[in-house]
């Protein structure tokens, strides 16, 4: 087996593997029941749906907690695909740093952004 | 041995998207693979707009009169119909990796789920369903009914 510790430890990439790909599948559980969720309170809402029923849905505190934590696995997720989208087809090293931090940097804003609208609301 | 008597496969080793990729043959399971990333890829890119939509319908009576203003009169110089074509295609997006995940969950869960037949199969279901709802939306949106 090739030495992998040390000062031959593999730095880069998509660290080891599991603990990301089940990162993924866990945000993208949550995201789904959330979708599912939010669905079925437009579905079961009586009459036309307008501003009030809108923003009625994340009015209360816990919505808003569990709206939170979906723009969270959000950010992780999108990480996660994003990045293995670049290692998959950008090769140079350069390029692929860039556009790695330009992920994380667009993640991050839309991420507070996104925030900032929850709780001003 | 069988392998004597194969054809000679082809070698790719450096691939050109439009000599090389045009040739792959593409079975269903395929085009929901790349499709799965192309419409990631998207939602990723749109995420301002989607962030945007959920501002200006949330906020205020006011801001949520802009947020449909948009898609009738135009925004930014683009009329209303281009932000619907936008909108549907954040919708298709969203269908179709919504379907493909849940199509991923499954596999990832179930050996049963794992084998040639099923993956043709659940593939063509979530090509078809992401489409026709994606179809069944955007006629609403557009206002056809």
């Amino acid at each position: 087996m090739s030495v992998n510790y040390g000062y031959k430890r593999i730095a880069v990439g998509a660290h080891y593997g599991v603990r990301d790909w089940l990162a993924q599948r866990v945000t993208a559980v949550l995201m789904a029941l959330f979708t599912v969720l939010v669905l079925a309170r437009l579905l079961t809402t009586r009459g036309p749906i307008g501003y009030d029923q809108w923003a009625g849905l994340f009015s209360s505190q816990w919505m808003k907690a569990l709206t939170f934590t979906v723009i969270i696995s959000l950010l992780y997720h999108v990480w996660v695909g994003m990045r293995n989208v670049f290692m998959d087809y950008i090769k140079p090293p350069t390029l692929r740093l860039c556009l790695q931090m330009f992920a994380i940097v667009w993640l991050v804003a839309c991420a507070g952004w996104a925030i900032q609208v929850l709780w001003r609301l | 041995m069988a392998s004597a008597q194969r054809p000679k496969r082809p070698e790719f080793r450096n691939i050109n998207a439009f000599k090389d990729l045009t040739t792959y043959r593409m079975p269903p399971a395929a085009w929901v693979s790349i499709l799965h990333r192309i419409s990631g890829v998207a939602l990723f890119l749109l995420l301002p707009f989607i962030i945007w939509m959920l501002d200006t319908s949330i906020s205020s009576e006011i801001s949520f009169e802009k947020f449909k203003f948009a898609f009738d009169g135009g925004m930014l110089g683009l009329p209303g119909f281009v932000w619907k074509l936008v909108a549907l295609a954040l919708i298709w997006s969203y269908l179709h990796h919504f379907i493909a995940g849940l199509r991923h969950l499954w596999m990832d869960v179930s050996h049963a789920a794992v084998n040639k037949e099923f993956g043709r199969s659940s593939a063509l279901v979530t090509l078809v369903l992401s489409i026709a709802l994606a179809v069944v939306l955007g006629a609403k949106l557009f206002g056809f009914y």
